[in-house]
């Protein structure tokens, strides 16, 4: 399930704009409540944190617990001082971090 | 106690009263499609507007939108070499947007070959088995609904037009029989809810007309697509029926009919649905 997130944020900003980024990323949410044909727990296998930075400075991070559904889409505003890259990361329980960029720069 | 009756008669005409207002409140907003002449249906309305506006905002976003999840994951599965002729779908049909734009809406079709209409799923088989000689993918394993709905994505906004005459009307024949026969425990034909009582209020949902333009649809119940069959199953358990196994002639008759049912609704596939 290495898929790529989607996200969506406009190419260019005025200096000091504030922009809105809305973030989609193909993951199941396993909650760790379910079980299976055989009765057994399904284990928990969650993305437990996303973040977001702007040229190395954090934007937004937040923790994503059990009850949030599959496929978690998050969308958050962020100011643009500075032309640069957005690095997104999202953390699964097993360790394994999915990472996307996307650059945007500064209207004339 | 003959007090008590009359109160709860009170309430009950109360509350027909109320849930008839609101029924013809929500009617007014439903907009549709005409129906041709000889339709069961006046205006023909996709399940999109039996839907609360947040749901319908999530499909209308095609980034928001989680059935695109599926259609990015069928695009790369596209121009995937797989099976022992070296092919992909792509070596074959070229580029998706065009070569199977309208082919998802006009589904099944008849096959000469099979002697019998074949619907998507199938056809996507058929092409695996036959022509790149590989392995056909399982019904409701992620890989042929994902492809199944990036196919009939290329239709989307297209009004759905399956041939039913010809060799296809005693199919049609079919699907309709079944669409008219009450099975199950509760006694129930798919008319019982969808034609005769759509618009109302059931197990917390609006009923729908119960078109498939959406679908594969994002049930976000499921959260993940579901094929049509799949939700035909879903329908027969809920009504505590047997169902008909997916891909069998008789669903794939009711495919045909209720595709029927749907003549002329734009495909919405991914639409997002509860």
């Amino acid at each position: 399930m290495a898929d790529r997130p989607r996200i969506k944020l406009p190419k260019e900003a005025k200096q000091g704009e504030i922009i809105q980024i809305k973030t989609l990323v193909s993951h199941l949410m396993e909650s760790g409540q379910r079980k299976d044909a055989q009765g057994k727990t399904i284990p928990r296998k969650i993305i437990n944190k996303f973040t977001c930075e702007f040229n190395g400075k954090a934007v937004f991070a937040c923790a994503l617990e059990p009850a949030i559904s599959a496929n978690p889409y998050i969308q958050f505003d962020a100011r643009v001082d500075e032309a640069g890259t957005f690095k997104f990361a999202w953390t699964d329980d097993d360790g394994t971090v999915i990472t996307a960029e996307e650059k945007i720069t500064l209207k004339a | 106690m003959v007090a008590r009756y009359d109160s709860l008669a009170l309430l009950t005409a109360v509350a027909l009263v109320l849930s008839g207002f609101a029924a013809s409140g929500q009617e007014a907003e439903r907009k549709g499609i005409p129906a041709p002449p000889g339709h069961v249906f006046k205006t023909i309305i996709s399940g999109y507007e039996y839907r609360s506006k947040e749901t319908r905002a999530l499909q209308d976003d095609d980034l928001e939108n989680p059935g695109f999840l599926a259609i990015e994951r069928a695009t790369d599965m596209w121009k995937t070499v797989e099976g022992s002729e070296g092919k992909s779908c792509m070596s074959c049909h070229g580029d998706a947007e065009t070569s199977m734009k309208g082919v998802g809406a006009a589904m099944p079709k008849w096959s000469e070959k099979l002697n019998k209409p074949v619907n998507l799923e199938q056809q996507i088989n058929i092409c695996r088995s036959e022509h790149m000689k590989a392995e056909p993918w399982a019904f409701k394993s992620q890989q042929l609904t994902d492809m199944t709905a990036f196919v009939r994505n290329q239709s989307r906004g297209m009004p759905v037009t399956v041939k039913t005459d010809g060799p296809m009307s005693p199919w049609f024949e079919k699907g309709k029989q079944i669409y008219y026969t009450r099975v199950g425990q509760l006694d129930l034909a798919c008319a019982s809810c969808h034609e005769q009582n759509n618009g109302k209020f059931l197990r917390a949902d609006f009923l729908s007309q119960g078109q498939s333009n959406g679908f594969p649809t994002y049930r976000l119940r499921d959260q993940r697509l579901i094929p049509l069959h799949e939700r035909f199953e879903g329908c027969m358990f809920d009504v505590r029926g047997v169902p008909y196994k997916p891909l069998s002639d008789e669903f794939l008759a009711l495919e045909l009919y209720v595709a029927w049912r749907g003549i002329g609704l734009p495909v919405e596939t991914p639409s997002v649905r509860n």
